[in-house]
């Protein structure tokens, strides 16, 4: 529970640290056309430099179940969840840990993400999992 | 491209690769923001609380942010492009199991094909949906 907690504040700091809290730093990650910032691509190295090294022997030692195929719904998906952080600049974690700006725009957001969520566990009730 | 921040970038990046580390070696959980975020809504009531307590430390993290630092002034996006990306965020990682977070910094760390083809694919449909909103709109 408190190594949870301690992991979402890593984390959370971990987002603000890098400038991706800010959905208009996103943004100009993703708009190739415009004044490029490649930040984004940065942050996901520096993270996945970490997490390829170590998840390793993490899950070698306790093997975990991981979906493999490369199906429909996960094209479907990504593709549609692109296109709402394409528009917003928000995705989840970013969005979560921006709830402290208070401003009407990610109060809006965070519930219609939840809704969004609980929508599609009706259309495809299958659980979770990356 | 001079807004690039390469040294905050790198550094933030790396806290956060070692948060996914530290939730995996102390709870044996994936750091897929948006799957537990999902899964506080969906699970049965035993699976929430390391969820709770991960969104929690989260929320937290921006607070402390903004005591320390400030945050950011709000955009002229309309509320209704607001709740429609929020939406499509929420729906697409449920249907494709998972996030920036999820599919990126944890997928790719563990060399998956699976999460290597969601991040191509929200990566593209990301730059797109943000030329037509920059460009064309």
């Amino acid at each position: 529970m408190i190594s949870a907690f301690g992991a979402g504040l890593l984390f959370g700091i971990g987002l603000w640290v890098s400038g991706m809290a800010n959905p208009r730093k996103v943004l100009d990650f993703l708009d190739i056309a415009g004044n490029w910032d490649p930040s984004l691509l940065l942050v996901m190295g520096g993270a996945v430099a970490v997490t390829a090294v170590a998840f390793r022997p993490l899950l070698k030692r306790k093997p975990m179940d991981f979906k493999t195929r490369v199906d429909a719904p996960l094209v479907a998906g990504a593709a549609l969840f692109g296109i709402g952080w394409g528009i917003g600049g928000y995705c989840p974690g970013p969005a979560l840990t921006a709830i402290s700006n208070l401003s009407v725009e990610i109060l809006v957001f965070v519930p219609a993400m939840i809704a969004g969520g609980l929508f599609a566990k009706i259309v495809s009730p299958a659980g979770p999992g990356a | 491209m001079d807004n690039f921040t390469p040294v905050s970038a790198l550094a933030g990046g790396v806290l956060i690769g070692l948060a996914s580390v530290w939730l995996l070696a102390a709870n044996g959980r994936i750091a897929g923001v948006s799957g537990i975020l999902h899964g506080l809504f969906a699970q049965p009531p035993g699976d929430r609380r390391w969820r709770a307590a991960f969104i929690a430390g989260l929320i937290l993290a921006g607070f402390a942010w903004h005591a320390l630092a400030g945050g950011f002034s709000p955009r002229e996006l309309g509320l209704g492009w607001v709740a429609l990306a929020g939406v499509l965020v929420g729906f697409g990682t449920r249907i494709g199991g998972g996030c920036t977070s999820g599919h990126g910094v944890c997928g790719l760390g563990r060399f998956s094909l699976r999460s290597l083809v969601a991040v191509m694919v929200f990566m593209a449909t990301g730059m797109a949906a943000t030329f037509v909103m920059r460009h064309v709109l």
